[in-house]
């Protein structure tokens, strides 16, 4: 087409849409750009400038997460002065916090004192809790970047543990935003925001309160979007990536049905996520589906049948157990007639569950006295 | 819903009522906030409470409890007056128009806010808002249906979407808010006393007779089955001997539990199938354990009618069984097998005689789940429902008159009392309740009043408080709040220890059997 918008993204000359950024047309062409501050379905900001690319006859590299496609640019993602920038801007957010992974290339004299400082922060011998799930230290070592100039680094604001579920850990914030973001753009919660100037510069919730002080209502969008570890789930703190196997199902709470990932490891749920890219709930989650999933390993779960006998239970074997069901509704409809029996099925339980309680109710019992808690 | 809730953001105009939606269905809330703060949708909340989307809403429109046929008519008033109603759709796609037409007559905005209590200018701005929307969504839940007239509530915000071509198109609909994973599902596959599977009745002797050869039995039942809400009380008379219930813990969900309670304790013999040992299940006769929804396979179809997978994440603890697999095995023992292998055996039952999941398979549904109706492997599935036609042909009108709530205020019990959930509870707890943090967050159940009743009332905010109505009385915390507003009072049904149901109304919708909890009258004293 004579009108087509084009652009040439490393040599290769590529269609766009109006109001395509350069990071959208190069990522609808598997051209990886990396970015960390860059949250799908939010408004662009570019502040992390790790996203920045060359134009032709542009002096300034510019970032491409929010700068839009013109007909005719002539872009360069991995040239010289982009890597230069990036490894930079690497290097600077490497510097700027507590992380203590292997990026943080050892300077012989600092290291331990480095380190120690660090667990002091944790107040835990492991290594940062994001090692092995973090964009920032995929960036270091994909551009061959270490840390440097670490050794002082002051921790500004203490690790925020005042709450069930999150913690906040500002020494490990690389002040992406991508948080803020999906609070207010994403699940519209509104609760978190940019706080203070300059060096001082944090996310805060409210006028600096604690999140459980906060309009926060602890969906966790925020973990789920942080690149590093400064948030991080509470329960699932150290649990390490590599060591957990994921598991796509659905969420057994309301009827929105969002489609979630379990993390397994040693067949325990140590966390939820929400599953991204697919419908209906694209990566969101709620309190509940996301950190209330206790009551699967609770010690209170029923593991064995129970026949109650002189008002007590008592454990039973299935046999005993279904053999004594059967028999008593058996004869409790050879005396009174089917109808004399009624079938509460659950809105909790699968479609197949309910399909056989159904064909039990009506094609055994011969009644139709089936129904569940729709109502109720 | 008769559109997917993705389709929520397409709405230019959103009508929430009786829907606390970010509390109940928090994700699905984010599409309706963010369609109001980014694409300039904008939002009408009927709610007798302030609840949290008032914040996001263009117009808040505060019903007195249980007059929802009122301010639904008044609407519809004020359309027809101002001539705004979508008369090409009212003339192709349905009718008895005539009918609504004069009904609604009565309701003038000044009629309507007598009995509402909502301002009769609130109702022309909420009527010309919803009337002249592109495309106007309706999303409701449990505050329209808990009703005695339930049945009639529904069938007026059908009657309004109607009025206003707003069906069968992106971003309308009449949007009904499944408050349970699978409530959706269970309904689908036949889990109601007066249908099979894909709501195929029972009385249909066609129906009956594929049922029967399907499954090789014979002498299906020929009469509609009974409801839970009247099975309970048939319990009490003697009328029903046995119980047999899977995942359900009705001595905390039933309306007035007091008289539930007696009913369970006079059947002959009770069989519970659960995860835990409930409030129910106390009472059983025999407790069978079964897998949670992460130790098992299968589907769950949501609230947008999207069929879904659920799969296996961790082994069962101890003994427990898969709940089909315990059904299955009971039945082998009454003479019947049901030999089932897997879950996926079920399911391919289930698309044989159900129309409408007939192209629905696991394969297809791997990724991404799939919109019934879908009859066959070829089909894209339904998103929307109604684009062409609807279900019987054209939709009817229905001319519904306002009838009031079965129990009023009077001098002894001055105050209406509405339940529902908070966010971090669910149901009756059983689950959320085993979570710490979520104990944390909302430790125990309490009751919200307006400052104006708490002063009147003589009530300390954090006091701890009797609440009694005609049918029994619980002893709870007074939270004094701002989104409770003068003479009604709210109170989280979660905790079974201040069982918000042993106070609520067991009066039913005479139509859908469901019972009145949003409505009844109470009495506060110190409990001090």
């Amino acid at each position: 087409m004579e009108n087509q918008n084009t652009i040439v993204i490393n040599g290769n000359r590529f269609n766009f849409t109006m109001g395509d950024t350069i990071l959208d047309v190069a990522r609808n062409n598997n051209i990886e750009i990396p970015s960390l501050c860059h949250l799908k379905g939010t408004t662009p900001t570019g502040t992390c400038r790790v996203c920045v690319v060359e134009i032709a006859g542009q002096e300034d590299l510019v970032t491409s997460c929010d700068t839009k496609a013109v007909d005719g640019m002539i872009v360069q993602t991995e040239s010289a002065r982009v890597v230069a920038s990036r490894k930079q801007t690497i290097k600077e957010m490497l510097s700027m916090g507590n992380h203590n992974c292997a990026v943080r290339a050892p300077h012989e004299e600092s290291w331990t004192a480095y380190q120690l400082k660090v667990h002091a922060d944790d107040n835990s011998p492991e290594l940062c809790p994001a090692w092995g799930d973090c964009r920032l230290q995929d960036l270091a070592y994909y551009y061959q970047v270490s840390g440097s100039n670490y050794s002082n680094v002051e921790t500004l604001y203490p690790m925020e543990m005042a709450n069930p579920f999150i913690i906040r850990d500002f020494s490990r914030c690389i002040l992406c935003g991508r948080c803020v973001k999906a609070c207010n753009e994403i699940q519209v919660n509104n609760a978190i925001e940019f706080g203070y100037d300059g060096d001082k510069k944090k996310i805060i919730a409210g006028d600096d309160k604690l999140l459980k002080d906060s309009d926060c209502v602890f969906c966790g969008e925020c973990v789920q979007v942080c690149p590093v570890g400064a948030l991080v789930p509470k329960d699932a703190r150290f649990d390490r990536a590599w060591e957990t196997e994921k598991v796509r199902s659905t969420c057994s709470y309301c009827g929105v049905g969002c489609q979630i990932d379990f993390h397994v490891k040693d067949n325990r749920i140590v966390k939820i996520t929400g599953a991204e890219d697919t419908a209906p709930n694209d990566g969101s989650l709620c309190v509940k589906g996301r950190f209330g999933f206790n009551f699967v390993h609770s010690e209170d779960r029923l593991t064995t049948p129970l026949i109650k006998e002189n008002g007590e239970f008592r454990e039973a074997t299935w046999d005993e157990a279904l053999d004594l069901t059967a028999k008593r509704l058996s004869e409790i409809k050879e005396v009174h007639g089917p109808d004399s029996i009624g079938v509460f099925t659950s809105a909790r339980v699968t479609n197949e569950d309910n399909y056989a309680a159904m064909k039990f109710t009506r094609g055994v019992l011969k009644t139709n006295n089936i129904d569940h808690c729709a109502r109720l | 819903m008769t559109n997917t809730i993705g389709d929520v953001e397409e709405a230019d105009v959103i009508l929430v009522t009786g829907s606390n939606t970010t509390e109940n269905h928090p994700v699905l809330s984010s599409f309706v906030k963010r369609a109001v703060k980014y694409k300039n949708a904008k939002l009408l909340v009927v709610d007798p409470r302030q609840i949290k989307l008032t914040k996001f809403a263009d117009h808040w429109l505060r019903p007195n409890l249980g007059t929802d046929v009122a301010w639904i008519n008044g609407l519809m008033h004020v359309i027809i007056a101002e001539n705004l109603h979508d008369k090409a759709f009212i003339e192709s796609r349905t009718t008895d128009f005539e009918g609504l037409k004069s009904m609604v007559e009565k309701f003038t905005p000044d009629y309507v806010a007598q009995i509402t209590g909502i301002p009769a200018q609130q109702i022309i701005d909420a009527a010309r808002m919803y009337a002249k929307a592109r495309a106007g969504a309706i999303l409701y839940c449990m505050g329209i249906t808990q009703h005695t007239t339930g049945t009639d509530n529904v069938k007026s915000l059908a009657n309004l979407a109607m009025l206003s071509g707003n069906l069968g198109i992106p971003g309308g609909g009449v949007n009904p808010l499944r408050g349970q994973n699978n409530v959706q599902g269970a309904c689908d596959v036949g889990g109601l006393p007066n249908v099979y599977t894909g709501y195929q009745p029972v009385t249909d002797e066609a129906v009956r007779k594929k049922m029967e050869d399907a499954w090789g039995v014979t002498g299906l039942s020929e009469k509609n089955g009974l409801t839970v809400t009247k099975m309970v009380p048939m319990a009490h008379d003697g009328d029903i001997k046995a119980f047999y219930i899977i995942g359900e813990n009705p001595l905390v969900s039933d309306p007035d539990l007091n008289h539930a309670e007696k009913s369970f304790a006079n059947l002959d013999f009770l069989v519970v199938q659960d995860i835990f040992m409930t409030e129910t299940a106390q009472m059983a006769d025999v407790v069978l354990p079964s897998a949670c929804f992460a130790e098992k396979d299968g589907t769950f179809t949501n609230t947008e009618r999207r069929v879904q997978r659920v799969r296996k994440a961790v082994d069962a603890p101890g003994g427990a069984w898969d709940d089909w697999k315990i059904t299955s095995e009971i039945a082998k023992r009454m003479g019947y097998p049901m030999a089932y292998k897997n879950c996926r055996e079920i399911f391919d039952e289930i698309r044989k005689v159900t129309p409408s999941y007939a192209g629905i398979t696991y394969e297809r549904i791997e990724r991404e789940g799939l919109h019934w109706p879908c009859p066959s492997q070829d089909h894209p599935g339904t998103p929307i429902l109604h684009t062409q036609q609807f279900t019987r042909g054209k939709g009817v009108f229905h001319a519904i008159d306002y009838i009031a709530p079965a129990e009023k205020v009077d001098d002894e019990y001055p105050l209406y009392l509405t339940t529902g959930r908070v966010l971090y509870h669910y149901h009756t707890g059983t689950m959320t309740r085993r979570t710490e943090g979520l104990n944390e967050r909302a430790p125990e159940s309490f009751v919200e009043i307006s400052a104006e009743d708490a002063k009147k009332f003589g009530i300390e905010d954090e006091s701890t408080i009797n609440v009694a109505s005609r049918r029994g009385q619980i002893t709870v915390r007074a939270k004094v709040s701002d989104q409770a507003v003068s003479g009604t009072v709210f109170i989280p049904f979660h905790f079974a220890e201040a069982a918000a149901n042993k106070l609520t109304n067991a009066a039913l919708d005479p139509v859908s059997n469901i019972p009145e909890y949003k409505v009844c009258a109470i009495k506060l004293s110190s409990a001090a």
